[in-house]
């Protein structure tokens, strides 16, 4: 039996799926449902098809070296890509405003075939943090080059983007802010916070039993609950209008986020200050260190790996969670999420989603590496 | 001990209150406004929390057995190749916004209790894939060396060692499943699923705060008492296997 590479062979099968798949969604107007096209339907279809089969089969063969693995993957993921643009242009007839293109499922599976492809070849390559790095950078500058470049700008949700350009701006400074600002917020109570009941080892089980309720109680409901409990704070606490607290707008879900964030905060500092060998800080105190130099210049130093993975599962928890401030009137992508499904337009969806989803990833990856080198780093 | 004490109020608290919902209205009168209804009515709240308690038990059944099956898969011989791409995959998954996949999964599925389902399945995947994968993998060489030493097949090294070893962190695994599930689940609401959510979301768009209360009241509690129930499952079989 001729050897070959079992997930290649995976990866393949996805792909030949995705190409046997309609590629994209032609519908005439944003609301009605499509049909669907092929790429073979397009101009050069069958070249391109061809040509893709042909590179998914070879892959499967185990001589390939995980770099050239890498190359493929990238080239036929900007080529996914640019094929869904040229058939929107292809399309779509001049001058018409309502037709709209969508991606469809052979385009989503092809988009996965290849990212398979990409994520496996980077785990082969092991390469180094710097090199991770330049990665995520160059994957950054050929996303952005590409959608710069016009040439998805016939694809529906480019159409819905182009028609909100300004809102869009808006709403991704609002959901950046609420995801930042509520985890900064959570670093400047958690971190003290956290120090607090490492010094006062009786105050851990209740501090920590209040912020675990509070992690149980559902997004949706927090949010909600945070509207008349700031509107009445805002109304009777004197001063607090004026300090910008509201029953309405941003503060609610910022106030829910913050809430949310504060377990891993508490709990990773916490964590992370135990985890210092009792040996180091008798070293510490040993050389005249007092307690605050201790705190400052040993313990927190050490412990900042842990913290740095509670903000990295902080930034992508509310990333993801700012969506629901769309619900309530508090912006961010969330907004065109739930306008679309009210007007059962997907394309508005995808334009709340699909941003949120690749802030998530960035944020997540970016962060890792971030834990990595702070983990690398002889403290 | 006043922790089971407290536990088990608070579920006394909700049977009493799904029960009979209108005699707990004077807890909820002070949330309204302009003599709003102080209990929400359009449907049965212990219908509501029915069918909301059976959608995530359907996904997490769902999610474990496939989660399962996919993490032995990749422990084995022939699926090793798939075991670094399959942890890979799974970190980065679980940076997936659970409203963003419940989002993208209307349009391939229609609104109603489906896309919720599929969400929460998929997204329930990876803590169970993940903690299963732990489990089987994590055994001590000692073992692994003690199974051989038997003579034991494979297949019997599953069934025997890995998987009862496993157990007590695949328990772990759906116990973050179950508890994420079931706050995801209101947000099913949205896309029409027949949720606790439906609760919230009346409450929200008629400003009523006494709606959105008693939804995450129910929702909370459950959750809690879900944890709790699956942390006892895990000491109990750690305590049963000698783990402790």
């Amino acid at each position: 039996m001729a050897r070959l590479q079992p997930p290649a062979v995976l990866f393949a099968l996805i792909g030949l799926a995705g190409l046997a798949l309609p590629l994209v969604q032609f519908k005439p107007n944003r609301i009605v449902p499509g049909e669907g096209v092929g790429l073979l339907a397009l101009p050069q279809g069958l070249a391109i098809t061809g040509a893709v089969a042909v590179v998914l089969i070879a892959a499967c063969a185990p001589r390939w070296p995980a770099a050239l693995r890498l190359a493929v993957a990238a080239a036929g993921l900007a080529g996914v890509i640019l094929s869904l643009g040229a058939a929107a242009a292809h399309l779509v007839p001049p001058g018409n405003a309502l037709a709209r293109v969508a991606p469809a499922s052979g385009f989503w599976l092809l988009l996965l075939a290849f990212g398979l492809m990409g994520t496996d070849a980077v785990n082969r390559l092991k390469p180094g943090l710097a090199l991770r790095w330049q990665m995520l950078a160059g994957a950054l500058a050929l996303a952005a080059a590409i959608l710069v470049s016009g040439a998805l700008d016939g694809v529906s949700v480019m159409r819905e983007y182009a028609s909100r350009r300004d809102l869009f701006g808006r709403e991704a400074q609002a959901h950046l802010a609420l995801a930042f600002g509520s985890l900064g917020l959570a670093l400047i109570v958690g971190i003290p916070a956290g120090i607090a009941i490492f010094q006062a080892p009786r105050l851990r089980g209740p501090v920590l039993g209040v912020l675990n309720i509070l992690q149980t109680i559902p997004s949706l409901a927090l949010f909600g609950i945070m509207i008349p409990v700031l509107g009445w704070v805002a109304a009777t606490v004197p001063g607090a209008a004026r300090a910008g607290v509201s029953g309405i707008g941003v503060f609610p879900a910022l106030v829910a986020l913050f809430l949310y964030s504060l377990l891993p905060v508490v709990s990773n500092t916490l964590a992370g200050l135990s985890g210092v060998p009792a040996a180091t800080r008798d070293a510490a105190i040993g050389l005249g260190m007092t307690r605050a130099q201790v705190l400052a210049q040993v313990l927190v130093p050490l412990a900042l790996p842990v913290l740095l993975a509670a903000v990295r599962i902080v930034l992508v928890q509310n990333i993801g969670l700012a969506v629901i401030a769309g619900l309530i009137g508090g912006g961010g992508f969330g907004t065109f999420v739930f306008q679309g499904l009210n007007q059962t337009a997907m394309d508005l969806v995808l334009l709340g989603a699909l941003p949120t989803i690749a802030l998530a990833l960035v944020a997540g990856i970016a962060l890792d590496l971030l834990v990595q080198g702070a983990r690398r780093v002889p403290a | 001990m006043t922790g089971r004490i407290l536990l088990a109020g608070a579920g006394l608290f909700l049977l009493g209150f799904l029960v009979s919902p209108a005699s707990f209205a004077p807890l909820f009168q002070p949330f309204t406004r302009n003599n709003a209804p102080a209990i929400y009515a359009q449907t049965s709240l212990l219908s509501l929390t029915l069918s909301h308690l059976a959608i995530v038990a359907v996904a997490v059944a769902a999610s474990t057995v496939v989660g399962l099956a996919l993490a032995i898969l990749v422990t084995r011989r022939a699926g090793r190749e798939f075991l670094p791409l399959a942890r890979t995959v799974t970190a980065v998954g679980q940076t997936f916004p659970p409203v963003a996949v419940l989002a993208l999964a209307v349009p391939v599925l229609g609104f109603g209790t489906g896309p919720t389902l599929v969400a929460l399945f998929l997204y329930g995947l990876l803590p169970v894939f993940e903690t299963a994968l732990a489990g089987l993998t994590g055994q001590p060489p000692a073992i692994i060396d003690a199974a051989r030493g038997m003579g034991l097949t494979p297949g019997q090294r599953l069934w025997q060692i890995d998987l009862p070893l496993a157990l007590p962190l695949l328990l772990a695994g759906m116990r973050l499943t179950a508890v994420i599930s079931l706050g995801t689940a209101t947000i099913g609401s949205t896309v029409a699923a027949r949720t606790l959510g439906e609760v919230i979301i009346a409450g929200l768009l008629s400003s009523n705060t006494a709606f959105v209360l008693q939804g995450g009241l129910v929702v909370g509690i459950l959750a809690v008492l879900i944890h709790h129930g699956f942390q006892g499952l895990e000491n109990g079989v750690r305590r049963r296997m000698g783990l402790e």
